[in-house]
């Protein structure tokens, strides 16, 4: 890595800290940065995918699964808490009357953030190694995981009583008594996310300097040769998809905490596919850039779709398109060549 | 340039030296593999020594890419065997056979273009193949100095901190040569390490195996006859999957079955 790429990774970083942590809450007002903070929660999903697919060429497009688990896990937490000692009103509407045996350990808070992290590990992990060890892989990866995140949001829907179907799950405003829903809490809710996701971004950049970071690009562009220099390249596939899913996850439980509701159309293949179109805008490659394009299009999206609500779906394939063909390293690999021609 | 990278014996290895002195390296034993009722290797039987470089030869579609692609693991034969120091080598994956001491060098060069030589060599090491090994995995002095010898070794020297992309086509024969040499098998496998190659680089390149022969044995797939004189102890020809001659390189050309299938009829 030349002098130029190492202190701009570094700048990165740091102008991502200031942004967060200084100019957004200092500029936005309450509404706003709530809104930053619904965009972040994806910016946990875009970091994992550069990781998975930028470096080492594993294409999911079933992301939404796990942010699902980790969105769903925390809202059936808040959920049971909001209407506990009563059954979860969509329960009763679904004339369900006992509460299911799954939902009974999300009475505790310490089991849901465990779920958090360790069901996306477990799902992911025999998953993708079992794919991986048959050699599947490239497209053919992508469409088993698409065909998975259609299938898990056709169940959801399905089961209404259960999961709350297509409303998905909502009305809840306390965390152990704590109101979520406020613009104080809003904000703290805000700052704690922005801590986690910077802290999220410098274990990331650690892992791609290591020797593991050199060994997904190798495995990307000649995983026959990593195979006969000895590695076992199923279980490095399978390792860094794994975390992908759980920063995934993460992103999931942080979007419900700071949107107050989760619903089956963010676990759809539409979701994911979004997903992987904020990590190519921003550049596959890097994990700044990661969290720019999920910014970025999730403020587009905002904007486009109250303005053109029929259109919105064109512009973002229009722009995935533009940035594939044009950018092909996104807006930071873009940014890093001017950056590279100057100097 | 400095001598071969050799690591000095376990102490296991000189143990066992004595066990297996009368056993060969490497032994096949009527291999077979079609596909599809094509038989791309037919009952072909042939023993490699210790410390032997040989050279295979044989027109196209002979199966001497197929042959190295079934002792290193990539394809699966049909019938036979293939026994690298008594241990049976067709029932294990890819990875197992590289880390017995097998190393494969594929016919176009292949390399991480996106790293630098140091890189590519690093990722060599047959330490730290896991996954934690590997994100804890520090570059300690020894495995610098390690990684200097071998590119000395393969002439990349000043090129460690280059993208092996950048590399001249010569050059990334090596860089694969030097990353074999990184993992330190006792046994390698080398598909045309030569094509490609400028006459210098040939005469380089044949001085380099000769060296790496000293203390490893080697199977060369090579169509340069005149490369082939300048290396080999022991050349085998394979035709349509079959062993066709077996001997020196002068025994081999003088051979009438060798010289119509070479001239046709």
């Amino acid at each position: 890595m030349t002098l130029v790429q190492k202190h701009g990774e570094a700048a990165g970083h740091a102008a991502t800290a200031i942004a967060l942590l200084g100019i957004i809450p200092l500029a936005l007002d309450a509404f706003w940065i709530n809104l930053v903070g619904k965009y972040l929660a994806f910016a946990f999903v875009a970091i994992g995918i550069v990781l998975s697919w930028g470096y080492c060429g594993i294409l999911s497009l079933g992301q939404g699964i796990f942010f699902g688990i980790g969105g769903y896990a925390m809202a059936m937490f808040l959920k049971l808490e909001a209407s506990a000692p009563e059954l979860p009103d969509f329960m009763v509407w679904s004339s369900v009357e006992q509460l299911p045996l799954w939902w009974e350990p999300f009475k505790s808070l310490g089991f849901t953030l465990f779920t958090i992290l360790a069901l996306p590990i477990a799902v992911a992990f025999p998953f993708s190694y079992a794919i991986f060890r048959k050699r599947v892989s490239g497209v053919y990866f992508a469409i088993v995981t698409i065909s998975l995140a259609l299938t898990v949001n056709v169940l959801l829907v399905g089961s209404q009583g259960e999961t709350g179907g297509a409303n998905g799950i909502t009305d809840f405003r306390t965390l152990l008594g704590w109101d979520i829903l406020g613009d104080g809490s809003k904000r703290t809710l805000y700052f704690v996310e922005a801590l986690l996701l910077l802290a999220v971004m410098a274990l990331a950049a650690a892992l791609v300097h290591t020797r593991f970071g050199k060994l997904l690009i190798a495995v990307r562009d000649r995983e026959d040769r990593v195979r006969f220099s000895g590695y076992d390249t199923a279980m490095i596939k399978a390792f860094v998809f794994s975390v992908a899913a759980v920063l995934s996850s993460i992103g999931g439980s942080l979007y419900t905490l700071q949107v107050g509701l989760i619903t089956p159309g963010l676990i759809g293949a539409v979701a994911s596919v979004e997903m992987v179109i904020f990590a190519a805008v921003g550049g596959r490659l890097s994990i700044v850039g990661a969290v720019l394009g999920a910014l970025l299009i999730g403020f587009m999206k905002s904007y486009l779709s109250e303005q053109f609500p029929e259109f919105w779906l064109f512009f973002l394939g229009g722009l995935f398109i533009f940035v594939v063909v044009v950018m092909p390293n996104g807006l930071a690999g873009t940014l890093q060549r001017l950056v590279r021609f100057k100097a | 340039m400095n001598d071969i990278v050799l690591d000095a014996p376990s102490p296991l290895a000189v143990a066992s030296d004595f066990a297996r002195a009368r056993e060969s390296i490497l032994t096949i034993s009527h291999l077979t593999v079609s596909f599809d009722g094509f038989k791309a290797v037919d009952d072909l039987s042939m023993t490699i020594e210790e410390n032997e470089l040989r050279v295979v030869i044989g027109p196209n579609g002979a199966g001497k890419t197929t042959l190295l692609d079934m002792i290193c693991g990539k394809t699966r034969p049909t019938a036979g065997s293939i026994r690298f120091r008594g241990e049976e080598l067709t029932r294990l994956s890819e990875y197992h056979i590289v880390r017995r001491g097998v190393g494969r060098k594929f016919q176009n060069p292949s390399i991480y273009e996106d790293l630098t030589v140091s890189e590519n060599l690093e990722i060599s090491i047959p330490q730290a193949r896991g996954v934690w090994g590997s994100v804890f995995f520090r570059k300690t002095k020894a495995i610098r100095e390690r990684i200097e010898r071998v590119a000395e070794e393969v002439m990349l020297a000043d090129h460690l901190r280059m993208k092996s992309g950048k590399l001249s086509h010569g050059q990334k024969q090596w860089l694969e040569i030097g990353m074999l040499l990184m993992q330190d098998p006792q046994l390698l496998l080398l598909d045309e390490p030569v094509a490609g190659l400028s006459p210098r680089e040939r005469e380089q390149t044949a001085i380099l195996l000769k060296k790496i022969a000293a203390g490893k044995s080697l199977v060369v797939i090579e169509h340069d006859m005149d490369f082939v004189r300048s290396i080999a102890n022991k050349v085998t020809v394979l035709h349509q999957g079959r062993l066709l001659s077996e001997g020196t390189v002068d025994e081999v050309q003088a051979d009438p079955r060798v010289v119509e299938v070479y001239l046709g009829h």
